[in-house]
């Protein structure tokens, strides 16, 4: 406690009085505007603590005379992004999009629409620009499974390829080798076949005897030349580019055990006006159909 | 007498005594009300402890450092909400221990990952993330679906998540390698697997030999998609 302060005869200041056998201190308080800033913030914290959400209890805690929270901040935040959005997205909203392709003004929008959902959402797997990959279909092509008009497309993105939804597009190829229903041998000449629809391989005894079997277990889905069956989503066997590979192992394997592949339904992720850009987008990637 | 700067500073014991003191309060007004407070974790229907097969996935993750580069918190702010989906709850993660929320994001945020991509995809990506991201910066995991899991401690995983407070059932942790093996079976029966564990999402995995890289599919698969948002009370979410 300071019970003698004293003048120091050497530096000319004051002791704080504290005395440690014969040793003293001297008082260098800190500067004064560093000390009433401090007392300020303190202040400030004050009135940072009733104003804003702090002191917890028990049960609860002190909400803050403002009454701030973030996640309404959030909420907010979000409304007022679809609110400013809803101007520009609105005008293709309860448009029948056969109408929106046909109106410049609106295919601006959903191409600025649809470029950024298709870059965060579609591009990992279909690739930019919808170019495709291995296993997964190229949308810029005019190759499509389930069909590539603008309905079609919609329908597609909301509930998806195999996701589990309800209304989801369902497709099963049989496990034709692993569930014995064809010899490796049939398989092998079904392969046969498949590549000369691939225009890999010309007509030869081996193909004829796939064609055979092909057309007892293959064309209810693939169609009776291999065109494709949209409705039931069996891929077309004709042309140069196939989704699993176009040798004559990669038919083996589909057909021994088939890859199918799984598309999430967009619905739970992206509004209904985001999806209806996105298939205007995806549409006119260039494989787009009336 | 005795609280005189003079005394106290005298007596060592007493300063001790006194210091704990000063500490306790402010540590008893920190901590006990995140024990007994209601507002910290939301009730959220749907947050189920992970399966078997999650919980070695999420060890798996654990152990590639995973969290190094991926967080798993979408913090309530608009861009976030944005590109991720739902901001995080509390409730999301209060049977992960330890929590994976990470602190950096030189990759995306996996709070909400979970059906976003098809396992075929999760498994190619984990193979060569290049071939199927070209910027991409992920190291490659192919070997994790070269090496078999190990389902030894599995039983003995959910025993001591129970121990830390995860609700898992006697009949759960008896099921536990039965469980983890049709789930990271691509043709396994799963009835009895959903039941005890909702939107549990099968990996393509080989019938009894779970390999790493099925396990750690079917973390990423769940993460997000337990919470049933339409459950949620907004007055009660308020924070």
């Amino acid at each position: 406690m300071p019970t003698k302060i004293e003048k120091d005869a050497v530096s000319g200041r004051e002791t704080t009085g504290h005395e440690w056998d014969g040793l003293k201190e001297l008082n260098n308080p800190l500067p004064s505007w560093w000390f009433w800033t401090f007392v300020a913030t303190v202040v400030w914290s004050i009135g940072f603590c009733i104003v804003y959400p702090s002191w917890p209890s028990l049960h609860s805690y002190f909400p803050g005379l403002w009454g701030y929270s973030t996640r309404d901040g959030v909420t907010a935040d979000v409304a007022a992004l679809a609110a400013q959005r809803a101007a520009v997205l609105d005008t293709i909203k309860d448009v029948p999009i056969e109408q929106a392709r046909q109106d410049p003004a609106l295919m601006a929008v959903a191409n600025t629409a649809g470029r950024i959902a298709f870059a965060n959402n579609c591009q990992p797997c279909h690739g930019a620009g919808g170019a495709g990959r291995p296993g997964y279909p190229a949308l810029a092509s005019d190759r499509w499974i389930w069909g590539g008009t603008l309905s079609d497309i919609q329908t597609s993105i909301t509930y998806g390829i195999r996701s589990g939804h309800a209304e989801a597009r369902v497709s099963q190829m049989l496990r034709f080798g692993i569930d014995g229903v064809l010899k490796p041998e049939e398989i092998a000449a079904v392969a046969d076949y498949v590549l000369t629809l691939y225009g890999k391989a010309p007509p030869s005894q081996a193909s004829a005897k796939g064609q055979a079997i092909f057309a007892e277990n293959c064309v209810a889905c693939h169609g009776e030349t291999g065109e494709g069956k949209r409705e039931v989503g069996g891929p077309s066997l004709k042309g140069a580019v196939h989704l699993y590979g176009d040798t004559s192992a990669a038919i083996i394997a589909q057909v021994t055990n088939p890859r199918m592949g799984v598309m999430p339904n967009w619905n739970t992720r992206l509004d209904p006006a985001t999806i209806k850009a996105l298939a205007l987008y995806v549409h006119a990637l260039g494989g787009g159909e009336k | 007498m005795l609280f005189k700067q003079a005394t106290i500073e005298k007596n060592a014991i007493l300063m001790v005594v006194l210091t704990l003191v000063a500490i306790s309060i402010g540590g008893i007004v920190e901590i006990i009300p995140t024990f007994t407070n209601e507002t910290t974790i939301e009730k959220v229907k749907g947050v189920r402890p992970y399966a078997p097969l999650e919980l070695a996935g999420r060890d798996i993750y654990v152990r590639e450092g995973c969290y190094t580069c991926h967080s798993q918190q979408i913090r309530a702010l608009k861009d976030e909400v944005e590109r991720y989906g739902h901001y995080s709850l509390a409730a999301e993660s209060m049977y992960d221990h330890p929590f994976q929320w990470g602190s950096k994001r030189i990759g995306p945020d996996l709070a909400r990952v979970g059906g976003k991509y098809s396992n075929d995809w999760h498994y190619a990506h984990l193979d060569h993330p290049q071939a199927l991201v070209p910027e991409s910066l992920m190291p490659r995991y192919a070997f994790l679906g070269q090496t078999p899991l190990d389902t030894r401690l599995i039983e003995r995983k959910l025993r001591v998540s129970r121990i830390v407070g995860v609700p898992y059932t006697d009949a759960q942790i008896a099921n536990a390698k039965a469980d983890l093996l049709v789930q990271a079976d691509a043709a396994g029966d799963n009835d009895a697997l959903l039941k005890s564990y909702p939107k549990a999402v099968q990996a393509s995995g080989k019938a009894g030999e779970p390999t790493e890289m099925d396990a750690l599919v079917a973390y990423l698969q769940v993460l997000g998609t337990m919470a049933d948002f339409g459950s949620i009370e907004p007055a009660k979410m308020r924070r």
